[in-house]
């Protein structure tokens, strides 16, 4: 095994969370090496440069690594879950494909125990959160709607996307109900921004923009944190997190783009892994010291695994949308986020609202749903289908629960023989209530709207964008993994900043706080390097 | 069983007939059917990485039909359809897919549907701008940010 110099810092991982605390991190001028398994994207390769570019999303573009199947993916074996994981592998990890939704948790998230009895409080709260919130929608670039009344304050430096025709159908039916509905804050760049340019609608957010004006971190952090001496190496996956005699990381070991194992010694590792990587990459990291895998005295590294069930409505009006000439979500809705017991459960869900949907994604989904026919009838039917869908997304908030986790298969394995990781997931009774009260919701809303022909997705069962909870943060070792800024209770050279210290889940899109908190245990660290071990 | 890496004769005119049962020609909307020779072949020539299922979906098929689908008289093939559809899970939904895929992105198709013939980047689309009044009376009403007590 070939062994490198010791660097003073090493991030595992270059996405959301990783690039961000390297960014932070590059100001203290220590070597800092980010590795990832993935390698850098080439946007004029994205789907939509091509007429094909509906096709690519069922195959090289799948949301799924195991449908995608890139050689810098890695295999998950979630037959035992009805909500598939999806993510990407690549220097911006899964931000190169996201729908680029933007909102942050709430200052209630962060005290369910408190206000509603359940789940536990975070050890930190929105307040400390809320610099680091400001500073990460400033380099990722938000467009929105200040003025949110049910929604934190946020200052979007650029104006919300344009209404466009599915924003006024969702906004009079939301009207007519009286219920909040407001302008998503998006990282879609609705003007030239930090040389990014602005959207121009080419309506395929999620696989990738070719245009730039979606915020991934390749094109965000990394430029700035590379041009302030980080070094980024690609193509190296991460196998093992070794200790030394002290109980302390001493570095990781991985394979390099040409397979070939190398050790790389560091004074201190952080991971950014996600929500099942950073799980499956700690439970790989077995020694006598820690046999459980590493950081996991309390037991629970995997457990606690949320989701964010997503059950979907969708609708067809008379009046056209803006089908794939948009991007794909614009509006929110807040009205059902906090807790009201009266409807049979505790928690809430947020809102995300579809714009609608190209040709082919049309015609496949609405077959597969029975409302396309086969034959004479299919071309009057898909007319009055196709470029009228308006969707409604209840995101429902997950409590943790114990026994919904990531665990090693043990038999698959990825492309260097490394444990895949196992999904063991169950949607709740609370979530159940949630998404059924959600979808009776959605289809008021629609039918608000005119639509007919109504379909659900219960849950969207390729939604697994969220992958939280599975090495939780708090203050008890017994029953958290990491401490309240981000260092493993057992590993003091240890840290982890993605979305598995989430306590609670929250019932909107994570990254914006995954970000602020990759931020947040940033500053801890450069405010305690005198006694970062301590 | 066929071969994983590409179809039979006979699986390609299963495939074809087929086709034709779920979009078939249409003079009111002057498109062509998904039979079409020319849609036929981008399908041949894009099946990559599904042609295993969609071989594996025409083997059902060819099970089902136990003769070629085009010689069956028409009611024992929409029969035969329907059963395909209902019975062939993964595989028959991929070869839906691949049928639809690749005859929504023909140009005559497209055209027929009012749409542009062309990748979404570089052009792009425009969007209006919208009616902000409409957020008029959501802040009328307003609302409490829950707090921690």
């Amino acid at each position: 095994m070939n062994k490198h110099d010791p660097v003073d810092v090493l991030i595992i991982g270059a996405g959301a969370s990783g690039a961000a605390v390297a960014w932070s991190l590059a100001d203290t001028k220590m070597h800092i090496l980010c590795l990832d398994q993935g390698g850098w994207m080439n946007p004029s390769e994205y789907p939509s440069t091509g007429r094909d570019w509906e096709a690519k999303f069922y195959g090289d573009w799948s949301t799924s690594p195991n449908i995608r199947g890139r050689p810098e993916d890695y295999p998950i074996n979630d037959d035992n879950s009805p909500i598939k994981v999806v993510n990407f592998n690549a220097v911006g990890g899964s931000t190169v494909m996201y729908t680029a939704h933007w909102p942050r948790l709430h200052p209630s998230d962060f005290k369910v125990k408190t206000l509603d009895g359940v789940a536990d409080d975070w050890p930190i709260d929105y307040d400390a959160l809320t610099p680091f919130f400001e500073e990460n929608d400033r380099i990722m670039g938000v467009s929105g709607l200040s003025g949110d009344p049910l929604s934190p304050l946020t200052h979007p430096p650029m104006p919300p996307q344009p209404l466009g025709l599915s924003g006024p159908l969702i906004g009079n039916a939301m009207n007519k109900l009286g219920w909040h509905w407001w302008p998503s804050d998006t990282t879609v760049a609705t003007m030239d921004y930090e040389g990014r340019a602005r959207c121009i609608n080419l309506g395929h957010c999620t696989p990738a923009c070719a245009q730039g004006a979606k915020a991934s971190t390749d094109i965000t952090y990394w430029p700035h944190a590379i041009r302030a001496g980080v070094e980024l190496k690609t193509h190296c996956r991460v196998r093992e997190i070794l200790t030394n005699e002290h109980g302390m990381a001493s570095g990781v070991v991985y394979y390099d783009k040409d397979g070939v194992e190398q050790f790389q010694p560091a004074e201190v590792v952080i991971i950014a892994c996600n929500g099942v990587g950073t799980p499956r990459l700690l439970l790989n990291s077995v020694s006598g010291r820690f046999p459980n895998g590493l950081a996991n005295s309390s037991g629970l590294v995997g457990k606690n695994l949320m989701f964010h069930p997503y059950a979907q409505i969708y609708g067809f009006v008379k009046e056209p949308t803006d089908a794939n000439r948009a991007p794909p979500t614009c509006l929110w809705s807040k009205e059902f986020y906090d807790t009201d017991l009266s409807r049979g459960f505790v928690r809430g869900y947020g809102i995300q609202f579809g714009r609608g949907a190209g040709p082919v994604f049309e015609a496949v989904a609405s077959e597969q749903k029975g409302i396309l026919p086969w034959g004479a009838d299919h071309h009057r039917v898909f007319r009055k289908l196709n470029g009228h869908r308006l969707a409604v997304s209840a995101i429902c908030e997950d409590l943790p629960e114990e026994h919904n986790r990531v665990t090693l298969d043990p038999v698959l394995k990825d492309g260097h023989g490394i444990p895949a990781p196992k999904i063991d997931y169950t949607i709740s009774a609370n979530s159940r209530k949630m998404m059924d009260h959600g979808l009776a919701r959605g289809r008021e809303i629609l039918e608000a709207a005119g639509a007919t022909d109504i379909c659900i997705n219960d849950p969207i069962p390729w939604g697994g964008w969220h992958l939280l909870g599975t090495a939780r943060m708090g203050t008890d070792p017994a029953r958290s993994v990491v401490n309240e800024w981000g260092r493993s209770h057992d590993v003091k050279n240890l840290f982890i900043v993605d979305g598995s210290v989430f306590v609670t889940s929250g019932g909107v899109n994570p990254t914006s706080t995954i970000q602020a908190i990759a931020l947040y245990v940033a500053d801890q660290m450069k405010q305690r390097l005198a006694n970062l071990f301590d | 069983m066929s071969a994983a890496n590409e179809l039979t004769r006979a699986q390609r005119n299963d495939l074809r007939t087929l086709a034709a049962m779920i979009v078939p020609a249409s003079d009111e909307y002057k498109v062509p059917g998904a039979d079409d020779p020319a849609i036929q072949a981008d399908m041949l020539a894009t099946l990559g990485r599904d042609t295993a299922l969609v071989a594996q979906a025409l083997d059902h098929l060819a099970r089902l039909a136990g003769q070629p689908l085009a010689e069956l008289d028409p009611a024992r093939r929409d029969a035969v359809a329907t059963e395909f559809r209902a019975t062939g899970g993964a595989a028959a939904a991929t070869l839906v897919r691949v049928v639809l895929q690749c005859y929504y992105r023909d140009d005559r198709v497209l055209r027929s549907l009012g749409l542009e013939l062309r990748a979404p980047f570089p052009k792009g689309y425009t969007l209006n701008e919208g009616d902000w009044a409409l957020l008029d009376p959501v802040r009328v009403r307003a609302g409490t940010l829950r707090r921690a007590r």
